[in-house]
């Protein structure tokens, strides 16, 4: 892995899940798929990646008055009880598992990006605002 | 929270068995969930972030602890993550998101494809 593709892969993945579409899975996808890591050692490093991309995004969302915090915390203190249950079965899985078990769940996310209805959307975001 | 449906709780937890199971992807779930209760599009996709980012905290918790984290080993990443997060969050709200969807959602088929047949 050269140190440009690790520039490229890290900041198209952080472009994308700062606009929220899903590209904290960029990364564990390029690291899995095409520099051939480890499943979970790939995710791990997916979770710190994040960290700094979040606190930006986080900053500049706030900034703009973008988030709902009342709608952030009930959905943390659950979510706190899936985390458990999730990184519990990611472990007894194990990477060859999991990663079988990511690439259908991938599958899932593209298609429906691929799908989804731009008309559909656009409209619904009218209505809204 | 604007309004809250009976799927928001179990959603949640989802979102969270997402973040830990996958180390990525809570968003997935957190977006059109945030939707349903009633939030903008660019809020729901902020506040989903919120959202994952303390999962992500405690999903690196249980990664390290499980011992199958290093947390050097991720630190070539954290340049351009940086620089990325910059650039994806002023972008939010400025572009038309539609034809990005559509190549975001190629590229991920492609990939889990070349991810299944390895």
């Amino acid at each position: 892995m050269s140190w440009i593709t690790i520039g490229i892969a890290s900041f198209l993945s952080a472009a994308l899940g700062a606009l929220g579409m899903g590209g904290g899975g960029v990364l564990v996808l390029y690291l899995t798929a095409y520099a051939g890591m480890e499943q979970l050692a790939a995710q791990g490093i997916n979770l710190v990646f994040f960290v700094p991309v979040a606190a930006v995004a986080l900053l500049i969302h706030q900034k703009n008055k973008r988030i709902v915090w009342s709608a952030t915390v009930p959905c943390v203190i659950l979510g706190s009880i899936g985390v458990y249950f999730g990184a519990k079965l990611a472990m007894l899985l194990g990477s060859q598992a999991l990663s079988k078990l990511f690439g259908v769940f991938l599958l899932l996310i593209g298609a429906r990006e691929l799908l989804a209805s731009p008309k559909k959307e656009g409209k619904q975001d009218k209505g809204k605002k | 929270m604007p309004k809250k449906r009976w799927f928001f709780y179990p959603l949640s937890a989802a979102v969270g068995l997402l973040s830990g199971l996958f180390g990525a992807g809570g968003g997935v779930v957190a977006v059109p969930l945030l939707r349903a209760c009633g939030l903008e599009a660019d809020k729901a996709h902020a506040t989903s972030i919120s959202v994952t980012f303390p999962l992500a905290l405690l999903s690196g918790y249980f990664y390290l602890k499980g011992e199958h984290l290093v947390l050097s080993d991720a630190l070539p990443y954290l340049p351009g993550a940086l620089l990325g997060a910059l650039v994806g969050a002023w972008l939010l709200g400025r572009i038309g998101a539609v034809w990005l969807r559509r190549i975001f959602g190629a590229v991920v088929v492609f990939s889990a494809v070349r991810l299944l047949l390895r």
